[in-house]
């Protein structure tokens, strides 16, 4: 595995992207600074979480038109895997690599926890190594983490099974309790039609080691390595 | 030449600057002639409180401070002690006071802001925020306002930085309902060859302002947090500087590139008092001079005097001294974060602080009149009339409640000791995958990245037991932070404190200052920890009454391996659970919340403190934790013991890992029961489940070391009492509580959320 992890003025989840990839899973990372034009040679890209720009404006709105995501685009356009995580999901929604937005989450408050999230696919080069319909725990820790989108394109987006994670409970069914920000129809994570581009607002790369509370998010590290293999 | 006219200066303008007549003929003297209006007002920021300590410093010199593991002591940014493998780890607590009282939000912001600063500066990469906040009661509209900005605050200011808010502690009482304290602390890790200091040192050297520019926000804020409060504060509120967490997070990490680089001798925030404090401390410590022409520092305004400009309090600033042959190097780190740097003076060699607009001279002083010859006063000290009041309560006169079930649901409920979980879930308490423990435990823990070991973190500072026994009461809030630590396997390496008192003018005021010290000074001591930095706000009073003497009290532990570990909460049906410490002693209600939420009243002592078993106490605790005997350790606080029993069933995670297998089974939602009998400890029902004393400590270890236990606890002459067992779906004390664990957790968890609702 070879991740580049793209740090923005703000990002502040890039160490823990980088550490995921390099102490956990043994792959080599790379710093990229926003103002690259160019990717280094890499197999993934992480868009890691944060306050890029300090959320000024909306989030990832200024973020979108760093130089290094004329790269980042071309690279999902050919195929490679990209992983927005949190801030790195409201980047490719406003970057138009994935539809949709993000609304204030419904309490209007951050929200820091762990939840359960129900796994819709695992055939992606994200989630080969989840069980379908198990739940895994990954902590959440965003602001804006309220999936909006337009009924044709929610309609467009379960019809193309572009749903990848869902908040659920211990039992994996998504309920309305379990939806700690008010998306629609519970969504956590997206992918675009291609299966190549995944935003989530949780934080695998934050459940790593059990000695921090969960190691479910090494599932999707793992599944990355799978694919790559 | 420039065209700025300054205006005339004479006593009543010092008075208005926060100086007194006294203080003014001093200046008058030191010069020798009238000084002119930016002297006057540079003097007064560094004569004021904030900055000079001139009314505590004879009591701070009383704190040990040299121990083996200090590698840095009070006088720097921040303190730092020893934690083996080349590393150190910076601490520092302060507090914002005053600027919270009047603008919630940004004053606890920029607290933040301020804290971090010191951190870094020293060469420090900031992994861990603490927020202890005390508010006044919850009932009240205004104090929700107060508590709901703050904790926004603070939660936005932290998380965009990308500082984990790890812990901290919230204390409501009247006392504080128009003064809220609101301290903040900041701990970092640091190579010890990468340790940095404030100091100008090198004539030649260029005096380099970077980060933000240089607004007209926050002039006088160290003036202002130096004087009460009163109904014409809010008039003040453009005293209070305006966060900006993302500038902030660029700015740490364009100094941590600038330390690792080694191209600066010296690095110093511009936090209170701005440029005037930053660049004067640094030329003081490094016993040179320098010279600023403040038309060359980055403004957002126009117009701005030199006057203005340094002392302005605008945030996301810093003053860097290097040599003038790196300063191309040092503005291309600045430039790839997009923040300014520019040159606006030198290090000199005569001891001199000057001035200048560009050719125009506005201030020539000697460093030394303003840093070594600012006054130190001590303060008259009167034993204050109601100390012997509440000394006279009597507890045998208070009604005893016929239903105890209910009363301990209603101390669950006291916002108090009710889960913190509203504030703490706002906080990113998680970013930089450190957190071992995250909030809700007695302390919280980070592990040591590349080592196998941890720090325990902690605040506390119980304010009713210092304002009915200052000097007890300070004791104690040693002691709890030190058992804290203890309870989560962490030996005590250091602390830093905050000391958050009203007027030092009034006598009765020092004198619960000084006594508060005293008890500190004496626990410091009995259990051998150093104060490595520290804080002091005076003046937090309202219109009727100072607040509670509150030392808050942050410490920092060290835990040798990571299997140590301990959290408060049981973990396994069929443990047994001991009650450790000073177990036969009367049972003492004078000062509890179990008084003050149910009966009205805050009278009584404190419970006292025998620092002696305390520290016995704590070896006990500690080495059982090395000899993996321990499940879980919860140290009884608010509430006696039988808070600290229901803590110990409800304040576990909620859920075990799914994917884990085994381990967890038996812990459910809403957490697990125990069955106890209380029958051998002395005492009427009421004042054993609920009374404060001190030195207890709650485990719970496998059945089949309570022998072993109980060895070691005599080894150490430790009281040590089984008195039950984990598991089931109540908490059930024989005779006295019965009560399904979910209720339990419902009062304690749903009392906040309710009121903030």
């Amino acid at each position: 595995m070879k991740a580049a992890v793209v740090t923005f003025p703000g990002s502040n989840c890039d160490y823990d992207c980088f550490q995921a990839v390099a102490e956990h899973m043994g792959g080599e990372a790379r710093y990229v600074w926003h103002r690259e034009q160019r990717l280094p040679d890499c197999d993934l890209v992480i868009l890691p979480g944060g306050f890029s720009y300090g959320d000024y404006l909306r989030t990832g709105a200024i973020a979108r038109f760093s130089p290094v995501m004329g790269a980042v685009a071309e690279f999902a356009g050919r195929g490679g895997p990209v992983l927005g995580i949190c801030n790195g999901f409201q980047i490719l929604l406003e970057s138009g690599l994935l539809p949709g937005a993000m609304l204030v989450n419904r309490g209007l408050q951050f929200i820091c926890d762990t939840v359960h999230l129900r796994p819709e696919r695992t055939d992606l080069p994200f989630t080969n190594r989840l069980a379908g319909g198990r739940p895994f725990r990954v902590p959440i820790a965003h602001k804006e983490g309220n999936y909006y989108a337009d009924a044709a394109t929610l309609a467009e987006l379960e019809r193309n099974r572009q749903v990848v994670f869902r908040y659920c409970n211990a039992n994996g069914e998504p309920d309305e309790v379990s939806n700690p920000n008010g998306s629609l129809h519970n969504i956590a994570g997206i992918t675009n039609k291609a299966g190549n581009v995944l935003g989530m607002m949780p934080h695998p790369e934050r459940a790593m080691d059990r000695l921090l509370g969960s190691a479910d998010g090494r599932l999707i590290f793992e599944s990355i390595a799978h694919f790559l293999r | 030449m420039s065209n700025h006219r300054e205006p005339a200066v004479d006593l009543k303008l010092a008075q208005s600057f926060g100086l007194n007549a006294e203080e003014y003929r001093r200046i008058l003297a030191i010069m020798g002639r009238t000084p002119t209006y930016t002297e006057l007002g540079i003097f007064s920021v560094l004569w004021s409180e904030h900055c000079s300590y001139k009314n505590s410093k004879p009591l701070l010199k009383l704190f040990p401070t040299r121990m083996k593991q200090v590698l840095q002591g009070p006088g720097e940014n921040a303190g730092i002690v020893d934690i083996g493998d080349g590393l150190g780890v910076a601490m520092k607590v302060e507090s914002h006071n005053h600027p919270s009282a009047i603008e919630p939000y940004q004053g606890a912001a920029t607290g933040i802001g301020g804290i971090l600063r010191d951190i870094f500066t020293m060469g420090a990469r900031p992994i861990a925020l603490l927020d202890p906040l005390y508010f006044g009661e919850l009932s009240d509209p205004h104090v929700r306002h107060l508590f709901g900005g703050v904790v926004s605050g603070i939660a936005d200011y932290g998380n965009c930085v990308g500082i984990p808010t790890v812990g901290g502690s919230v204390f409501f009482d009247a006392s504080y309902t128009t003064n809220p304290l609101v301290n903040v602390l900041a701990l970092g890790v640091v190579e010890h060859s990468k340790i940095v200091k404030g100091f100008a040192s090198g004539p030649g050297n260029d005096i380099i302002a970077v980060g933000a520019t240089t607004g007209r926000d926050g002039i006088h804020g160290a003036t202002f947090a130096s004087e009460e409060l009163s109904d014409k504060s809010a008039a003040k509120r453009p005293s209070v500087q305006i966060g900006d967490p993302f500038t902030k997070k660029l700015l740490l990490e364009a100094t941590l590139e600038l330390i690792d680089s080694g191209l600066a001798v010296g690095i110093q925030d511009m936090g209170a008092a701005g440029l005037t404090s930053s660049s004067i401390e640094m030329a003081s410590r490094a016993k040179t001079g320098i010279e600023l022409d403040v038309s060359k520092v980055p403004l957002r305004e126009t117009g701005m005097t030199p006057y203005e400009v340094m002392l302005s309090e605008s945030q996301e600033r810093m003053v860097v001294v290097a040599p003038p042959a790196n300063f191309e190097k040092i503005k291309a780190i600045f430039d790839k974060w997009e923040l300014h740097c520019a040159r606006i003076g030198r290090v000199t060699d005569d001891g001199k602080v000057r001035v200048k607009w560009q050719d125009e001279v506005f201030c020539e002083v000697p460093v030394t009149a303003l840093v070594d010859d600012a006054p130190v006063y001590q303060r008259e000290s009167k034993k204050p009339a109601y100390l012997s009041k509440v000394a006279r309560f009597k507890q045998s006169t208070v009604p005893q409640p016929k239903d105890l079930d209910g009363t301990l649901l209603q101390l669950l409920a006291a916002p108090t000791i009710a889960s913190k979980r509203w504030v703490y879930r706002q906080y990113d308490h998680q970013v930089r995958t450190n957190t071992v423990v995250l909030p809700g435990s007695d302390a919280a823990v980070l592990r040591i990245r590349g080592t196998r070991k941890a720090i325990g973190l902690t605040t506390d500072c119980n304010g009713r037991y210092c304002y009915l026994d200052p000097r007890n009461g300070g004791a104690i809030a040693v002691a709890e932070a030190a058992r804290n630590l203890a309870c989560s396997g962490a030996r005590p390496l250091g602390l830093t404190d905050c000391l958050n008192f009203g007027n030092p003018y009034k006598p009765e005021v020092f004198y619960q200052m000084k006594q508060c010290v005293l008890g500190m000074v004496d626990a410091c001591h009995a259990l051998q920890v150093p104060v490595i930095s520290g804080n002091v706000s005076l003046y937090n009073e309202s219109v009727t009454h100072s607040v509670y003497p509150t030392p808050l009290i942050g410490m920092v532990g060290l835990i040798d391996d990571l299997s140590q570990i301990t959290t408060q909460w049981f973990k396994k049906p069929g443990d047994a659970i001991l009650l450790v410490g000073d177990v036969t002693a009367k049972p003492d209600i004078g000062g509890s919340e179990y008084l003050k939420a149910i009966h009205g009243k805050v009278e009584g002592k404190g419970p006292r403190m025998d620092l002696k078993r305390e520290k016995a106490l704590h070896g006990f605790v500690l080495d059982a934790i090395k000899s993996k005997l321990v499940r879980s350790a919860h140290d009884c606080a608010e509430g006696g013991l039988a808070v600290a029993l229901a803590e110990c069933c409800i304040s576990g995670p909620p859920l075990g890992p799914l994917l884990a297998k085994g381990g967890n089974k038996g812990v459910v939602r809403g957490g697990i029961g125990a069955t106890l009998d209380l029958a051998k400890l002395p005492g009427r029902p009421d004042f054993k489940l609920f009374g404060e004393n001190q030195s207890r400590i709650v485990i719970s270890c496998s059945p089949l070391v309570v022998g072993k236990l109980r060895t070691l606890a005599k080894k150490h002459k430790v009281g040590c009492l089984k008195i039950g067992k984990v598991g089931g779906r109540k908490l059930a004390i024989r005779k006295l509580v019965d009560l399904p664990v979910a209720k339990l957790k419902e009062s304690w968890e749903g009392a906040i959320p309710a009121q903030m609702q």
